[in-house]
């Protein structure tokens, strides 16, 4: 929880304020029962109504000025977590937006999006819930030990001792019970992921008749977190009878030593009916501890997850990288680049990567499933560094560009690209303020422009999450459109076309052809005709190249190609 | 207190959802009445506890010297011995409940669960995953801690007030008097406010559900942004729709922190109230010391119940709401029954024949009309058309995943509805457009569809899906534990490896949904060498997009928006110059 409590450091002041209201709306609480007291002891024998009725209009004053406080103090502490909550979200997210390939790979997308989600929300609870009630335990307890003692100050000791049997209660169960929730919180989220895998392959799981296994081991999950929070829970559950215990204990210990003071003169009885009243007080208080016990173990097993995320180090560095003063002349280069996801010699996803390509050129790349075709692409994008050798653009190590100055420069559209769940000229410009005009020319070079005009709204058509509501061809072409938008020094199409025709996507070629003439452009594709005309070919198997140059040259030199080019063309006649 | 108004969290039928409950609760009626009784055991001694305070508070007010410290020694000895008793009988009652909450959630979610298995695969078309994920887990959960609490509560409520007034009434009648003022004053304020936040709760789970889609979306679509430097626009969006959320969270907290204060409040008014009269009738030797102490005790004790009573209800009926949630899961129309004395296919031979056959996935709209198909044993079925165009509601047919409106399926000559869904099924292997790869190593994945596959079996599999290579350079070979994103294995590779479980299968007839469109094309030479060994023989039914399937087909289904318009050969097709050939032209353009 530190990391997390670290945001609350502007709020101090504020706490603090929020904390003294807090004390004197108690105080007020608390004032009730000294006055009861005082009614029955000193009042009394004076035998006046009045007088009587005076104490009480005291008590109703100190009954509006507690709530009063109360609420003040309250609305505070909301205060405080919204704000500080706030900002650990902003701090998260702009973390997670920060982090490289590597990371995220670390992390798993879905786990960062549950940390976002779930553990932010665990951690706003309970920092509100901490401040309302959490504080008010111990203020009761010891606001009632500081006017109790201008009671009697012999039975407040008996309220003193009672203090460390709280204390190490609190402790002992909140040692015990937090790893215990952070262990049911872990079953949960493998019973979820049971839950998500057999709802993605009921197909599979149906044709294959094994519902009975899926059950089978659905029952062993969700057994384990039964288990679990059997566990967790009747820990939990200890803290309330023992506190009931101690307390109560207190109070007959009040009476015991009340009868004895009172028979020796020294105090009156109606102090203890003022210290019953006291304990009852402190008990319901505690009761809410009990509840912030579980939700506190909640969150700072949450906050844990944050800090995670927020402690990442930055991992791409813009560092001043060495080059040869051949390299200074190169446009687009890889030289000798190696690479491994593991940052594993022995498991090189790439090898000994070498091309240049010129401003305006083009360079395609083939190559089988898992070749390595989509990592070079994040190479040199910097969505990863590499193991070994340098890539240059423009004659710079990309390590000693800033990050966003080198993507800018880049038009790309992924594999398995995005559709966001907005407009599509806001999905085509994606937040660089692109004007109408070269959103429509992008789109038109991306043949989308047609079918874009025939939605209601056109431009305005607002997507669904996920491009729900367009389809595989569509999106594509979206892509593509968002990828020329800027006309960008690079542009990557990672078979961006597989969902198109061969006759739109031979008009795409076309228009990328004469109207990006200044752009060089990879494409990675499986139709060979996609990337037959490109200037340069790179043919890519297991990370290794195997064959790189014209179309002519591949035909007579590398085997493969001519291999994949026999039996794509020949399937056409 | 029920009439409160609630739009949004009241269930529309309370008396079939509490029915429903009262099944899960009544298996474990033994538990449920050890619960009540502990409950009021533990309940009625914690009572004792005031009324032997004022009698020892009676004794002590006798004053200097005359005090019986023995008597009163006694009485505090007997309240920590009550209170003993009754904290262990709580903390019992505590572990009762749990296990018997425990005890019903488990059954609940086995039930949800046994039910999604036996939902026609529509249902999941039609339901976002995460959508049954929050009710059997997030639902499930509510209704666990109302269950866990609430009842207990409700129980120990009923004695805790019963027994107070009880005594109240016993210690002075007019004190109660006062209480009649203030208790409705009570519950009337925390009913009013209920209903005054409820639409503030509801906008606050609103917004963080809003935000909650935004960073999902957002995170996916981490490299896109990344690509194109969209962080700090992504940043400002996602500040201003996070903005929104803690707003939300703290109106709904802005006026929720009136609620404890105020109750508060009104108690304190009514000790002030029985102080002020309790005084009086004290002055005037109408009532003792210890009356006074244990009244207010037990006043306190009153009132805790009847202010709880509010968050109580609304407890409730945001658990039966779920329970509702619940319910509607397990209400679902499953798969129809296998019929009676169902056969059992066996020694299949793969001849498939579809005669006059009409289906619509609703009454309104019939999507397949009057097919009629002949597959011979070893025949290759191509089915050709856009995308959405129908192609998979054949595909469901035949594997019933759904039934036939009109006309007949046969297997060698058996209507598929009379024979068992498992065996019919099991006649045939499949691979899915949509990979699906599981939590597991890839040995796991890949001999999944065949109980005991040998090492060997699954080996020879990778081998003809042409994935062994692969699967032996990773450090852990067969024994890699694949996640559930499948981040550590490419699109490609899990077509693979979904393509070899279908080999390892005995199936005579085999369904391809687009099989290889993740796989390019250099893998693909390979697979369909091993593919066409594995189609030797089998009957097959292909979702084709590859002109080479096309044209080996035996038979080719041209589907346009959801109806078969052209069946034949691809000669016979191209003859005719129709659909067919306009789309296979188009390929060459």
């Amino acid at each position: 929880m530190d990391r997390v409590f670290r945001y609350l450091k502007p709020y101090y002041g504020q706490m603090t304020r929020g904390l003294i209201i807090k004390i004197a709306g108690t105080f007020a609480d608390l004032g009730l029962p000294w006055v009861l007291a005082y009614i029955l002891d000193d009042i009394i024998p004076y035998g006046k109504v009045s007088y009587i009725l005076f104490w009480g209009g005291i008590m109703v004053l100190l009954a509006i000025a507690a709530r009063m406080l109360n609420i003040i103090a309250n609305r505070m502490a909301s205060k405080v977590a919204k704000n500080s909550v706030q900002a650990i979200r902003h701090d998260t997210f702009e973390r997670i937006t920060n982090l490289s390939g590597a990371q995220v790979d670390q992390f798993t997308v879905p786990s960062l999006i549950s940390r976002m989600t779930t553990d932010t929300y665990n951690v706003h609870q309970v920092i509100g819930m901490m401040q309302r009630l959490g504080v008010r335990a111990p203020i009761i307890l010891v606001g009632g030990i500081v006017l109790t003692s201008t009671l009697d100050p012999v039975l407040t000791l008996i309220l003193v001792a009672t203090l460390p049997l709280l204390g190490l209660l609190v402790y002992l169960i909140s040692k015990k019970g937090i790893p215990m929730y952070t262990k049911v919180q872990a079953s949960v989220d493998k019973m979820v992921q049971t839950i998500r895998e057999n709802i993605s392959g009921i197909r599979v799981i149906k044709a294959l008749s094994k519902t009975e296994y899926e059950i089978q081991r659905f029952r062993k999950v969700n057994d384990e977190v039964i288990g679990n929070e059997i566990k967790a829970a009747s820990i939990m559950a200890l803290s309330s009878p023992i506190m009931n215990l101690i307390l109560n204990t207190g109070l007959a210990i009040v009476v015991i030593i009340g009868a004895f003071r009172v028979n020796a003169g020294a105090m009156q009885p109606g102090k203890i009916v003022a210290f019953l009243s006291y304990f009852t007080m402190i008990l319901n208080a505690m009761m809410s501890i009990t509840r912030l016990f579980i939700n506190y173990s909640k969150a700072s097993a949450s906050a844990k997850r944050l800090k995670e995320v927020l402690d990442t180090k930055e991992d791409l560095i813009v560092t001043p990288v060495k080059i040869s003063t051949e390299q200074e002349q190169e446009y687009l280069a890889f030289d000798q680049v190696s690479f491994s996801y593991e940052n594993d010699e022995e498991k090189l996803s790439l090898k000994n990567i070498s091309f240049q390509l010129k401003k305006g050129e083009s360079l395609g790349i083939i190559g089988a499933t898992g070749s390595g075709k989509t990592t070079l692409i994040q190479l040199l994008m910097r969505f990863y560094d590499v193991t070994e050798g340098q890539i240059i653009i423009e004659g710079k190590d990309i390590r000693s560009i800033p990050l966003k100055e080198l993507r800018k420069e880049f038009g790309v559209a992924f594999q398995n690209d995005v559709i966001f769940a907005d407009t599509i000229s806001e999905n085509i410009s994606f937040g660089r303020s692109l004007s109408m005009e070269q959103i429509i020319e992008a789109s038109k070079d991306a043949c989308a422009y047609d079918f874009i005009m025939e939605k209601e709204n056109g431009f305005s058509y607002e997507a669904a999450i996920k491009g729900g509501n367009l389809s595989g061809g569509q999106k594509q072409r979206l892509y593509i459109s968002r990828a020329l938008a800027n006309h960008p020094k690079f542009l990557i199409l990672d078979d961006s076309s597989s969902a198109l025709d061969y006759k739109t996507d031979a008009m795409l070629r076309q228009a990328i052809r004469n109207n990006y003439q200044e752009t060089t452009i990879i494409l990675i594709a499986q139709r060979i005709s996609s990337i037959m005309q490109s200037d340069h070919i790179l043919v890519l198997d297991e990370g290794e190249m195997l064959g790189y140059g014209t179309h002519e040259e591949l035909m007579e030199h590398c085997e493969i190609y001519r291999e994949i080019y026999e039996s794509q063309m020949g399937s056409m006649e | 207190m029920a009439k409160v108004k609630n739009t949004l969290e009241k269930p529309k039928n309370t008396g079939k959802v509490l029915r429903g409950l009262w099944r899960y609760l009544s298996t474990y009626w033994w538990m449920l009445l050890g619960a009540i009784l502990l409950a009021m055991a533990s309940n009625l001694f914690a009572l004792v506890g005031p009324m032997l305070s004022g009698e020892a508070i009676d004794l002590i007010e006798l004053g200097v010297g005359k005090v019986p410290i023995k008597e009163v020694l006694w009485y505090a000895v007997l309240m920590i011995g009550f209170y003993i008793v009754s904290s262990i009988l709580s903390y019992l009652l505590s572990i009762l409940m749990i296990r018997l909450s425990q005890r019903i959630v488990r059954k609940m979610r086995n039930d949800v669960f046994d039910k999604l298995m036996e939902l026609p695969v529509g249902f999941f078309d039609q339901h976002l995953a995460g959508d049954i994920i929050s009710r059997i887990s997030y639902d499930i959960d509510v209704i666990n801690t109302s269950l866990s609490t609430d009842l207990v509560q409700i129980f120990a409520s009923i004695i805790t007030v019963v027994g107070s007034l009880i005594m109240m009434v016993i210690i002075s009648p007019s004190l109660v008097l006062v209480m009649l003022i203030t208790i409705p004053m009570s519950v009337l304020y925390t009913k009013y406010m209920a209903k005054k936040t409820r639409p503030l709760f509801r906008k606050r789970s609103e917004k963080l559900g809003e935000m909650n889609g935004f960073v999902e979306e957002m995170v996916s679509g981490l490299r896109t942004i990344k690509a194109y430097a969209g962080e700090e626009v992504v940043l400002e969006k996602f500040d201003h729709i996070n903005g929104e959320a803690v707003e939300a969270y703290y109106q709904a907290d802005y006026y929720g922190s009136i609620v404890g204060p105020t109750v508060n409040f009104i108690n304190n008014i009514s000790l002030t109230c029985v102080t002020i009269v309790g005084s009086v009738l004290y002055l005037y030797n109408k009532l003792t010391l210890g009356d006074i102490s244990s009244f207010v005790l037990y006043s306190r004790k009153f009132s805790g119940p009847i202010n709880e009573a509010a968050n109580i209800i609304s407890e409730l009926q945001s658990a039966l709401a779920a329970a509702e949630r619940v319910f509607r899961v397990l209400n679902e129309p499953s798969e129809v029954a296998d019929v009676y004395q169902a056969k059992e296919l066996a020694n299949v031979q793969g001849k498939v024949s579809i005669k006059d056959v009409s289906f619509g996935y609703t009454k309104e709209k019939t999507i397949i009309k009057n097919l009629n198909l002949n597959a011979e044993e070893g025949s290759l079925i191509a089915i050709v058309g856009p995308t959405g165009a129908g192609k998979t509601t054949i595909i469901n047919l035949l594997m019933r995943f759904y039934d036939v409106d009109e006309g007949a399926i046969y297997v060698d000559n058996n209507e598929i509805r009379e024979l068992t869904r498992e065996s019919l099924r099991k006649a045939y292997a499949m691979v899915l457009q949509d990979t699906w790869i599981f939590g597991g190593t890839i040995y796991d994945n890949i001999a999944y569809g065949k109980k005991d596959a040998t090492m060997e079996e699954v080996v020879a599999a990778a081998k003809a899906a042409r994935i062994h290579s692969y699967i032996k350079n990773l450090p852990l070979g067969y024994n890699t534990v694949l996640n559930e994103e499948g981040m550590n294995i490419s699109k490609g590779q899990k077509q693979l490896l979904t393509i070899a479980r279908a080999m390892l299968l005995d199936a005579k007839m085999l369904i391809l949904d687009e099989a290889t469109s993740n796989v390019d094309t250099r893998t693909e030479i390979q697979i369909q060498k091993a593919m066409r060994n594995l189609m030797a023989g089998k009957t097959c039914f292909v979702i084709a997009h590859r002109l080479s399937t096309i044209q080996s087909a035996d038979n080719i289904l041209v589907v346009n928006e959801g109806n078969v318009v052209e069946q034949g050969t691809h000669s016979d097709l191209m003859k005719k110059r129709g659909f067919y050939y306009r789309l296979y032209a188009s390929q060459f353009e």
